[in-house]
């Protein structure tokens, strides 16, 4: 194993915990955060699939040798897509914060239902 | 042939452009998604006739032979989801046109047929993409249009909702990406009859791990238990053209990417018992959710989640009776769970909310809407003679004639079982909503309704729901040849062979 596959290995474990851990937060804009660094976690691991990243894509010099050109690809498109929709999950969170001015994420209505059932009833 | 399956994908992007181009002349927007829509709904049946027979469309993109370039395949099931999918989405389009025409929502129609057409597109590219990366890009597709979709209108619970329905699906998105870097480090290769033919050399460890990982991935998308529970916070919150269209079609959309995978790149010979657990699971824990809420959209969207649980108890079965079974089950979920929504929309229209704790008397304030809430809720049910009838006792015929011992058993009990809770559930709406005196301020409402200076738009909506409830009976009616196409696409589905070398064969010959 080459020293920069094993940093970038290395990299994407940290990637997917933190990102994971930020996602289960209750504050929207870590989730957003979370989201951010699960979408870099996937695509470094896309670039992680060719064993010879250490190789410049396309061109070499002429010795022949190149990396694959398609995770290169595959990662651009997906950096696309995820820039997209962290855009608009940030005017989402935006948005939340305008209306309720906090950006928790709020419980389960399910769990709601069944707390105010538990509740003391007020004296009539 | 290259054209029949380019339409649905570049169709509704041009028509998308189109609108978005025309957003001041709402008229010719309407006209336009529309044409696309109606062009769609051609092109899929002329799909399904040349699939009838089990043979395999291929369309091999810009010359590039497969597994380099990207295919786009449609077999007799994808056409067959492509077909009933554009006409339950055209019957949509033309019932939200008709709220507008009569001013009756607060959507703005000229962000909605853009991003309706772009939805469609991705709806159909996910059926008939033959590689792994171009399902992402549909998925992606349809899904970026739904996070735009399900802030229409936006309030506060809208936006909170829509929040968390976008974090949900975007995690499983990103664990898709995922999948694919992990598939081609294995294979080398993206094309999903590619795959089909290497992943067999791979570790049986190795390909549990990636069989596991999409299931996840698809599963939530699908929301079935226990990654179900975003699902009926967010889905009943959208307006509900956009919610009869998210049931009906989203997670179809899942359910049907799990059986590509399951069935194409992990064949496995006998019944498979994590998907039966799964989907037992599914089933009781959707129908009781369904049977506590107070709400008609809660309700049919908990008994979504219950009725995914059959789809997955038909692909565990792994027999060819048992995916036909599902296939026939696809097909009248998605009519059946459209129609509901659009009465329950037109529900709305006339009382002004959808809870169940004030409403009496539907029945008497407009009985068309009886009828069609009527129909549609017995064949959820799978009440003969309705096509939820035939969807059922075709999964049941399956498990009966399936070797898997008590675990199929138990799950054939579970869906009886199901089935019976499910009309619990409608009866519970039935006998609150529609029966009994209608409250006052309710006939005031429909009087104001009818009133009103526009009535065309509320005449088409209703028409709209009728030709739902409609299709929803054809279904039934045509359930011979349903039954036909659906045995050939299962035959398909579970041999591979066919699908492998129409991919393959004529690209490297």
């Amino acid at each position: 194993m080459t020293t920069p596959g094993f940093v970038l290995i290395a990299s994407v474990g940290v990637l997917y915990s933190c990102g994971f851990y930020l996602l289960l937060q209750r504050s929207l804009m870590r989730v957003v955060f979370g989201i951010l660094m699960l979408g870099h976690a996937a695509n470094v691991s896309l670039l992680l699939t060719d064993e010879a990243i250490t190789l410049p894509p396309l061109l070499s010099g002429g010795s022949g040798e190149m990396s694959d050109p398609l995770p290169h690809a595959m990662a651009l498109t997906a950096i696309v897509i995820t820039f997209g929709v962290t855009t608009f999950l940030l005017a989402l969170a935006y948005r939340v914060w305008l209306g309720d001015e906090n950006d928790e994420v709020p419980d389960d209505v399910e769990d709601r239902r069944i707390s105010k059932l538990t509740e003391p009833e007020e004296p009539s | 042939m290259n054209a029949l399956l380019a339409v649905p994908l570049v169709v509704p992007l041009l028509g998308a452009a189109i609108t978005l181009l025309m957003r001041r002349t709402p008229r010719s927007q309407q006209v336009t998604a529309t044409i696309s829509l109606a062009a769609v709904v051609v092109d899929a049946a002329l799909l399904l006739w040349h699939t009838w027979d089990g043979a395999v469309v291929v369309s091999q993109a810009g010359g590039w032979a497969a597994p380099l370039g990207i295919t786009l395949v449609a077999d007799p099931m994808a056409a067959l989801l492509v077909l009933v999918s554009s006409v339950v989405l055209l019957v949509v389009l033309l019932y939200a046109i008709g709220q507008d025409i009569g001013g009756l929502s607060r959507a703005m129609p000229q962000v909605f047929h853009p991003i309706y057409l772009v939805l469609t597109a991705g709806v159909c590219l996910s059926f008939i993409a033959g590689d792994l990366f171009n399902l992402f890009v549909g998925f992606e597709i349809m899904l970026t249009a739904s996070y735009a979709l399900i802030t229409q209108a936006p309030t506060r619970a809208r936006v909170r909702a829509s929040m968390i329905y976008t974090v949900v699906s975007l995690t499983s998105s990103i664990l898709f990406l995922t999948g694919i870097a992990l598939v081609y480090a294995l294979t080398g290769t993206v094309n999903m009859a590619d795959i089909a033919g290497k992943l067999g050399a791979a570790p049986p460890e190795l390909r549990m791990v990636l069989a596991l990982m999409f299931f996840v991935v698809f599963g939530i998308k699908a929301a079935i238990v226990p990654m179900h529970f975003w699902l009926p916070d967010s889905y009943p919150v959208a307006l509900t053209r956009i919610s009869a269209i998210f049931a009906a079609l989203l997670t179809k959309v899942a359910v049907y990417a799990i059986i590509r995978t399951q069935t194409l790149l992990f064949v496995r010979d006998d019944v498979t018992s994590v998907l039966l657990w799964v989907a037992i699971a599914t089933m009781i824990v959707g129908i009781l959710g369904a049977l506590v809420q107070d709400d008609v959209n809660r309700v049919m969207a908990f008994a979504l989640v219950s009725h995914i649980g059959f789809m997955i108890f038909g692909l565990g079965l792994n027999t060819v009776a048992g995916l036909a079974g599902v296939i026939i089950y696809l097909v009248h979920h998605i009519v059946v769970q459209a129609t509901l929504f659009l009465v329950n929309g037109l529900m709305r229209q006339y009382v002004g909310h959808t809870s169940l704790r004030a409403i009496r008397g539907l029945t008497t304030v407009s009985p068309a809407l009886a009828v069609f809430f009527f129909l549609p809720a017995l064949s959820l049910a799978g009440l003969p003679p309705m096509s939820g009838f035939i969807a059922k006792t075709a999964l049941f015929q399956a498990a009966v004639t399936a070797e898997g011992g008590w675990l199929v058993g138990l799950g054939l009990a579970v869906g009886v079982l199901t089935s019976l809770l499910t009309l619990i559930a409608i009866f519970r709406i039935w006998t609150r909503a529609y029966w009994g005196t209608p409250l006052p301020d309710m006939v005031e409402a429909r009087e104001r309704l009818r009133s009103g200076p526009n009535t065309s738009g509320l005449r088409i909506m209703t028409a709209m729901t009728g030709v739902m409830v409609a299709t929803g009976v054809a279904v039934a009616v045509a359930a011979g040849p349903l039954a036909q196409v659906s045995f050939t696409a299962a035959v398909d589905l579970l041999d591979g062979g066919a699908y492998v070398e129409a991919v393959l064969g004529r690209g490297s010959g």
